[in-house]
């Protein structure tokens, strides 16, 4: 039964979307971003087309279907109805390598990183590949999007098939040229050498001749040992540096088309609420402004609320003339949410039941049976993902065309909506991915984009809307808070019993037992699979704030609570916190064989020694000093880290160091790879030291960066990173990093202070960084 | 509305029938196409539109294009001499791979510039101050700290 209460499909990884009830089931996030219907199927079949480059030279495009259907088509491929490429690789006769990168570049690095996978397969040197960012089409690239650290995962088989079948062929074209078996020939960055003779070709030389070959079957062709890597695992820096640091346009914001105008959507502060009537003949007077009306909307927060659209021929004037907008919205359907009413609620609620409940074991009876108990409430902010660069789009309707330059995690899905919202052919809807200015799950949604095109389909020329930092505060798709009512039963020092009583939300005028997105919570997510007595009890609080999906889903804020809690019940105990730690995973081994979901508990076991060991666990320390320990696993990556800090009598906290151990089986590039990481570190010290989106009367208090504060340069501790090298498949570091800062950092303050902290951000309990 | 003249990279501009109260950032963006220099906040609380004004790093967003006007304005498009010849911060840039969404760097950068100009070689502590108005959302503190001191090693005031 433990491994029944444990299974892997209660999602370590990705979110669920809200309209699965508990945790029965997964989805993608962006699925769940979603949520009216399923795409158009589109079929996958093997499909892998060669044709010659115009200059001469090779072109591989491929789709690596999968399941025995994938290549039963033949026929279809002769016809010409061809599923698509996945991913893309040209070979110039003048020696030109060019690799597609297919997802959205967010920041992770996946611009960089996937095609050094394709780069390292090929067997081409990394400097002679030129990068390019791949146009959005489902049909010849797959699936393009930026989420869940699924970017890794997902394409780390198809990309290494992708570049060795191209090596293949340009060795097999080798061969033939020769005249010698293809066993006495071998791919060496960019040259066939033959084995025997010391002779080499360059892959250009082969180009042509490799573009006539039949192609293998892409499970046929040998992949390299990972001790033959040239290029995964080295520090390579980003493909957009140059034009980064030059200021060269790059992201959504930056587009500029002939004749474009500057647009802003103004929505209601209370979420829900629908315009009525503006001042709209005052707004058209107004310098620079073109038009401006008000947009009905569909209703669906996830494509199109109802607003008031300036557009004007400069952004400054649409922003003065906003400035000048009344509007009357019909507030009857908006929400009146406030934030310290759910506190108080979750408070009074905590000793009841929960709405839906889930045991393993008998927590009760063990908590009757107990030596000890200990009982805690712990409570988490709504955040927002406060992209650095606000949400943007630009849009062209002509032609019968939309035509779209978004900033979208999700372009993909972005075709239905518009069909959904503005009643578009998906096929006439053209979109065009750019670099994004931060991600963190927020432009999973792609409500800016619909709103954009919403503004296009009036006007007749290119329009950016650009959202203020004030209405992209507040208009986010939140992390959702959340509290927990926790007891933990202690015999003979031993973890016998965990109850978690979990107050969330759930969406306002629903059946009240859905949660909201990203506000459900999965027993996999506990993590301690030697308690054997385990009760999950959660309750919905009806809400109409939009919810979403913030980096490290639910495990951004669940991985606090539970390490704190865990280090609670070893203090509680008398214990070792890396002793009692250790003993929660028991003997090494995969909850789930075979499912990588499914924490391994030897993985976790192997990092929480190894940041113990490089953080000086046990060591002593000085007055005011204290050190504190957490892991989890999550989005693959398992994770553990040891936080120092230094607290004053004002209680003033310093990090001064944090220690991070990681198994991510291999990592692919180490700068983007240890970037992700820092990067997680600091984000989660800008959450615990003073984040939290605040709402009254449904309306969101916080505006811009004075009140909702990101960490500064001065905050950084030192930051060390240790991997362990394994020979598990890599995931993605967008996300698995982030979930144990907080807890290693809070139960550092109570090793200082003896002060634990049980709401977030500290700043609440009276501590500041 | 008014016409405005002011210097941008070396070169006389002239902006005409602008409001004299738009901030020199969306002057640069939409009017002159300069779109190096970010919108993060306007509010001068996140330094992405750090741009120099003769030659001090100050808050473009915050800044109406009409209080600058007559003077020399420098963007992230010209902190280096030529594409070839890039600003020993712009180098150091790359060899630390200090980008992640990069949305923030033009303007750590133009800070970071302007810090190097009055003091050559600052120390942790001087950086982690004269920084300490850009905001990275991505958290790439601990490169930009180690590129500013290459950079500085490197003769980065010039």
């Amino acid at each position: 039964m433990k491994n029944q209460f444990y299974r892997s499909d209660l999602i370590p990884d990705i979110d669920m979307p809200a309209e699965f009830v508990h945790w029965e089931n997964r989805m993608d996030v962006e699925k769940a971003a979603n949520d009216s219907s399923s795409g158009p199927f589109i079929p996958r079949r093997q499909f892998l087309k060669l044709s010659g480059l115009a200059g001469g030279g090779l072109v591989l495009a491929f789709s690596l279907g999968r399941g025995p259907k994938a290549a039963a088509s033949p026929d279809k491929q002769a016809s010409g109805e061809y599923f698509a490429p996945n991913a893309f690789i040209q070979i110039a006769k003048d020696g030109a390598i060019v690799i597609a990168a297919k997802n959205p570049e967010v920041g992770q690095g996946v611009k960089t990183f996937l095609p050094m996978i394709i780069a390292e397969e090929l067997e081409v040197p990394w400097e002679s590949v030129t990068v390019k960012q791949s146009e959005i089409d489902l049909e010849r690239f797959g699936r393009q999007s930026a989420g869940g650290s699924q970017s890794t995962p997902r394409n780390w088989d198809l990309l290494r098939q992708t570049g060795a079948v191209a090596r293949t062929m340009l060795v097999t074209a080798a061969a033939q040229t020769w005249g010698v078996s293809e066993s006495q020939c071998k791919a060496d960055q960019g040259y066939v050498v033959n084995r025997s003779t010391g002779k080499r070709l360059a892959y250009a030389e082969l180009a042509s001749a490799a573009a006539a070959l039949p192609i293998p079957e892409k499970d046929s062709v040998k992949l390299k040992d990972r001790s033959e890597y040239k290029l995964l695992g080295k520090f390579i820096p980003g493909v957009d540096n140059r034009a980064l640091v030059t200021g060269q346009p790059l992201f959504g914001i930056d587009q500029k088309l002939p004749g474009m105008l500057y647009a802003v959507y103004v929505k209601c502060p209370n979420f829900g609420g629908v315009a009525k009537q503006a001042n709209l003949d005052v707004i058209r007077k107004r310098p620079g402004v073109v038009d401006a009306f008000i947009i009905e909307g569909n209703g669906n927060e996830l494509e199109l609320m109802s607003g008031v659209a300036i557009v004007a021929k400069s952004t400054h004037q649409a922003f003065q003339a906003e400035k000048a907008l009344r509007v009357i919205w019909d507030k009857s359907n908006a929400s009146d949410n406030s934030w310290e009413a759910y506190k108080a609620e979750a408070l009074s609620i905590g000793p009841k039941a929960g709405q839906i409940s889930d045991e393993m074991g008998d927590a009760e009876a063990a908590l009757a049976q107990a030596d000890q108990t200990v009982e805690s409430f712990y409570t988490y902010p709504f955040l927002s993902h406060a992209n650095l660069e606000p949400q943007n789009c630009t849009a062209w309707f002509h032609d019968g065309k939309m035509e779209i330059w978004a900033p979208s995690q999700t372009p993909q899905n972005v075709a239905r909506m518009i069909n959904s919202a503005l009643d578009i052919d998906p096929s006439d809807v053209v979109i065009h991915q750019l670099r994004i200015g931060g991600g963190f799950g927020r432009r999973l949604m792609n409500d800016f984009v619909v709103e954009v095109c919403a503004i296009a389909k009036e006007i007749e020329a290119p329009v950016k809307l650009t959202w203020t930092r004030e209405a992209d505060m507040a208009h986010d798709f939140y992390r959702p808070g959340g509290f927990h009512h926790l007891k933990g039963a202690l015999s003979q020092g031993r973890w016998t019993g965990l109850l978690d009583h979990f107050v969330s939300f759930t969406p306002e005028g629903g059946d009240g037992k859905r949660p909201v997105r990203g506000g459900n919570l999965s027993p996999d997510l506990f993590q301690f699979p030697e308690i054997p007595n385990l009760r999950l009890d959660q309750t919905f609080l009806p809400s109409r704030v939009p919810t979403g999906f913030w980096r490290a889903p639910r495990s951004c804020a669940v991985a606090w609570v539970f390490q704190s809690f865990a280090n609670e019940m070893a203090v509680a105990a008398g214990r070792d916190h890396l002793e009692f730690l250790l003993e929660q995973f028991g003997e090494p081994r995969w909850l789930e064989e075979g499912e990588r979901r499914a924490l391994h508990t030897g993985r976790a076991i192997d990092v929480v020694e190894l940041a113990a060991k490089k953080g000086d666990w046990g060591n002593p320390m000085s007055q005011g000093q204290g050190r504190g320990l957490a892991f989890y696993f999550s989005h693959l990556g398992y994770f553990a880290q040891v936080a120092e800090v230094t607290v004053d009598a004002s209680n003033r906290v310093k990090i001064d160091r944090v220690v991070v151990a990681a198994d991510v089986g291999l990592l692919l590039n180490k700068s983007g790879g240890e970037n992700q990481v820092e990067g997680s570190v600091v984000d989660g010290i800008s959450t615990l030291a003073g984040q939290e989106i605040t709402f009254e009367d449904g309306e969101v208090l916080e505006t811009n960066f004075d009140d909702y504060p990101l960490s500064r340069m001065a905050s950084t501790p030192k930051i060390e990173m240790h991997w362990l090298t394994t020979d598990w498949s890599p995931t993605g570091l967008g996300e698995p990093a982030f979930p144990p800062v907080a807890g290693a950092v809070c139960n550092a303050i109570f090793d200082a202070t003896g002060h634990r902290i049980r709401t977030m951000p500290i700043s609440k309990e009276g501590f500041h960084i | 509305m008014a016409t405005i003249q002011l210097k941008v990279n070396q070169e006389g501009r002239e902006l005409r029938d602008i409001d004299p109260a738009t901030p020199l950032l969306w002057a640069l963006r939409d009017h002159l196409g300069l779109v190096g220099t970010k919108y993060g906040c306007g509010k001068g609380l996140c330094g992405a539109c750090t741009v120099h004004i003769n030659g001090a790093a100050i808050r473009s967003c915050s800044m109406p294009v009409s209080s600058v006007a007559g003077q020399s304005v420098t963007t992230i498009e010209g902190l280096a001499p030529d594409r070839q010849n890039l600003h020993p911060l712009q180098e150091a840039w790359m060899e630390h791979d200090v980008p992640q969404c990069g949305y923030c760097q033009a303007g750590q950068i133009m800070n970071a510039a302007a810090l190097l100009q009055s003091t050559p070689s600052p120390s942790d502590e001087e950086i982690d101050n004269a920084m300490s108005g850009n905001l990275c959302r991505c958290g790439t503190y601990t490169r930009i700290r180690a590129a500013i001191h290459t950079a500085a090693g490197k003769g980065g005031a010039s």
